[in-house]
């Protein structure tokens, strides 16, 4: 941008936020750091929250930008894929989320764990899967995450312990890994994900008691998309104050569209964890574009008018990009050059989903059991014995 | 006669012949101790495990022992817990879960089968999940019915779960090594009344890495006219109906099942094609139970051109335990209905 001062500050108002812009220049080399400073997040049961205030850099913006592209991108593909009926069964998108799987992800580290429920393809991305294995998985092929026998709602990676089917369940799953962190003693939290639908459940009741008593090391996040399946949260909860129903467990609710304050708050959680304070809770208001799943058109609750009005005001994505281009940190040639490369990424991946084969007849009993010798399983007729290796 | 006794025990002295009598609730709690002992990652969780010593005191001595790290206390919140233990599994822990009673696993089944069963599967072989469920089943004595469910046909019918039913000390010490060193989830069925009943520990059965392997059954009497296979408490009652019928000159063939998924079906066989009769005693209802499983295997495998006779079930009755004595009495198989099965099936 030319020759400047070696210092420019600038502070502006750009949609109910305030950021400062700092520009350093030395030695003709420049950094530009944007500033964000937003209100106060609802805190419950504690004293501070997050700071009001986050540093990003261009690297980490076109970073985000990229990730949340990619997760956009690859959940419109499995829409597309869904409708030609090359990816059956259940199919529960994320578009519209992605602040909440890609700020998480950058507020922790690889080597802690997670867990969420079934609308994880996002999440398994930013937990080390690729897009191939993604979508392979999706359409059921022998290249998928879990070799086509898991499908949408369970896909695992290492410290990610998927995908649950079973709404709630996987709260006290994620406890018993924060469990494990502490009795390793290794430092590392669980991130425990569940929908505004699930907060309900008994067993997430369950688990914030043994959470809280043995303090262990547990961010309960609380996906609240408005909507459980059908039914709008004024619907389903007495107290739609997700965030406080942890009750002696503290809590903070945030805007889960801005990626930048789900980052800091997840920081702020996971070192509140780290530090042997026991679990927290965060309520990330967010939203999804899809029905629940692909059999749910999505427009029988809630209003098109709603939906479009999300998009247009709301939308992670461009929340960022305004961010970034309104400030110079990218420039609009920049960011299409990395929607051309994500959606090339995301074609191959399709076409590697729909041609790869699918899974061998032989590996239809394998896996039953880790680390025992083969075994016959029955089949369909008592003459039929199958062979299942582990 | 009294010197016959001393030079008795001084053939034995000198022989070293130790009997040593061992009660199962005492077994139980000899193998809970080596394997904490053995492998750090494992740890007991269950409601009164640590400071009560046990509901039923099998982890006696323990949390005095290893502490509230290993020996954990937990609210009465059974599905809250057994998903806590199985995610511990999932992250490389080896958790012990106790059930204080398998009616109590019910409200916890999802864990056990949704999370803990069908994942290593699901997952394609990325995530195992080395839990084991241990705990009571079956009637107890004037529990009535809420308390006295077997859950031997329902865990028993789940791909993913390994499902053990001890009868024995030494059955219930080799067989929950086994369960705690397996890297699969296994869902350990033991029996209250059984809890104090003292069995002869061999010495083998003695030594720290005595190991029974999951999916054996043992034959406990040898015969020839009838196969009884029973497991858990009805081993007992099988052995006493076939000291009855010895008297009669019927030898009863006694099966230990030991294991009831997976199935011993080949040893079951065997004995059929030998005495060509079969009798199943469970203490469990007879719909879809574990009897009705094996009666399946033996008309589906090479055994029944052997069988002389229709095989049959001896079972719990078809109805909610009772709580009077003369009622419970009677809605558990007793040594009589056994004979009286034997002598049916013999049309004797």
């Amino acid at each position: 941008t030319g020759v400047m001062p070696s210092k420019k500050i600038q502070l502006f108002y750009h949609r109910n936020y305030y950021i400062l812009k700092y520009i350093k220049i030395e030695n003709f080399h420049f950094e530009l750091f944007l500033f964000i400073f937003w209100k106060k997040c609802d805190l419950h049961k504690l004293e501070e929250g997050p700071p009001l205030q986050a540093v990003l850099t261009r690297e980490e913006g076109l970073q985000y930008y990229r990730t949340m592209q990619t997760i956009r991108r690859m959940e419109l593909k499995a829409d597309q894929l869904y409708k030609q009926k090359i990816i059956r069964g259940f199919c529960h998108l994320y578009d519209g989320q992605e602040a909440c799987a890609v700020g998480i992800e950058t507020g922790i580290n690889l080597s802690d764990h997670l867990i969420t429920a079934y609308r994880a393809h996002g999440y398994t991305l930013t937990r080390g899967g690729t897009v191939r294995e993604i979508m392979a998985e999706l359409t059921g092929r022998r290249g998928g995450i879990a070799k086509g026998k898991g499908g949408s709602m369970h896909m695992y990676t290492k410290h990610f312990y998927g995908g649950n089917g079973i709404v709630g369940a996987q709260v006290p799953l994620g406890a018993g890994v924060a469990l494990a962190c502490k009795y390793l003693g290794n430092n590392e939290i669980c991130v425990c994900l569940y929908g505004d639908g699930a907060a309900n459940q008994g067993q997430i009741f369950e688990t914030y008691n043994m959470a809280s008593l043995w303090k262990l090391p547990c961010i309960f996040i609380c996906e609240n998309n408005k909507y459980g399946m059908g039914t709008s949260v004024e619907r389903a909860a007495a107290s739609t104050d997700y965030y406080k129903r942890g009750d002696f467990i503290p809590g903070l609710r945030l805007d889960g569209m801005d990626v930048l304050c789900v980052r800091e708050a997840t920081k702020f959680a996971a070192e509140h964890c780290r530090s042997g304070k026991g679990p927290i809770l965060m309520e990330l208001q967010t939203y999804r574009y899809h029905g629940h799943s692909m059999s749910d058109p999505g427009v029988s609750y809630r209003t098109r008018e709603e939906i479009q009005e999300v998009r247009s005001k709301s939308d992670p994505i461009s929340m960022l990009k305004d961010r970034m281009l309104s400030n110079n940190m990218a420039s609009v040639e920049e960011l299409k050059e990395i929607d051309v490369e994500v959606r090339k990424e995301i074609e191959d991946a399709a076409q590697f989903a729909t041609t790869d084969p699918e899974p061998p007849l032989d590996d239809l009993c394998n896996h039953i059991f880790y680390n025992d010798p083969p075994m016959e399983v029955r089949g369909t007729n008592p003459w039929t014995k199958l062979k299942s290796v582990s | 006669m009294n010197t016959l006794l001393i030079v008795l025990l001084i053939i034995m002295e000198i022989s070293q012949i130790h009997f040593l009598y061992v009660t199962v609730r005492d077994a139980l709690n000899q193998a809970l101790d080596e394997e904490l002992e053995r492998d750090e990652r494992v740890f007991l969780l269950g409601e009164e495990v640590a400071q009560y010593d046990g509901a039923y005191k099998v982890s006696r001595g323990l949390w005095k022992k290893y502490g509230d790290k290993r020996i954990i206390d937990t609210p009465i919140t059974e599905m809250g817990f057994a998903g806590i233990a199985v995610g511990a599994a999932m992250a490389g822990l080896r958790p012990i879960c106790e059930f204080m009673t398998f009616n109590f696993s019910m409200q916890a089944i999802d864990q056990v089968i949704n999370s803990a069963a069908k994942t290593y599967y699901m997952s394609a072989g990325l995530q195992p999940v080395p839990i084991v469920f241990r705990g009571p089943n079956g009637a107890s004595a004037g529990v009535a019915a809420q308390h006295s469910q077997c859950f031997a046909a329902w865990y028993g019918h789940c791909p993913g779960l390994k499902v053990v039913s001890p009868w024995s000390a030494e059955d219930a010490k080799g067989l929950l090594k086994s369960a705690i060193r397996d890297d699969n989830p296994v869902v350990f069925l033991e029996n209250e009344l059984m809890y104090g009943v003292p069995f002869e520990m061999s010495e083998e059965a003695q030594s720290k890495d005595f190991l029974l392997p999951i999916g054996k059954a043992k034959i406990e009497r040898q015969g020839n006219h009838v196969t009884l296979v029973s497991h858990s408490r009805m081993v007992s009652l099988c052995l006493d109906a076939a000291a009855v019928l010895a008297k009669e000159g019927i030898e009863c063939e006694v099966i230990n099942m030991r294991t009831i998924r997976p199935l011993d079906a080949e040893a079951i066989e065997t004995s059929v094609m030998k005495t060509n009769h079969l009798i199943t005693v469970e203490g469990g209802w007879p719909q879809f139970g574990v009897g009705a499983e094996i009666l399946a295997r033996i008309m589906e495998g090479p055994a029944f051109n052997f069988l002389d006779a229709p095989a049959v079930r001896v079972t719990g009755v078809d109805i909610p335990m009772p709580y009077a004595k003369i009622l419970e009495d009677n809605s558990i198989p007793q040594i009589k209905d056994i004979i009286f099965s034997v002598k049916k099936t013999l049309n004797v």
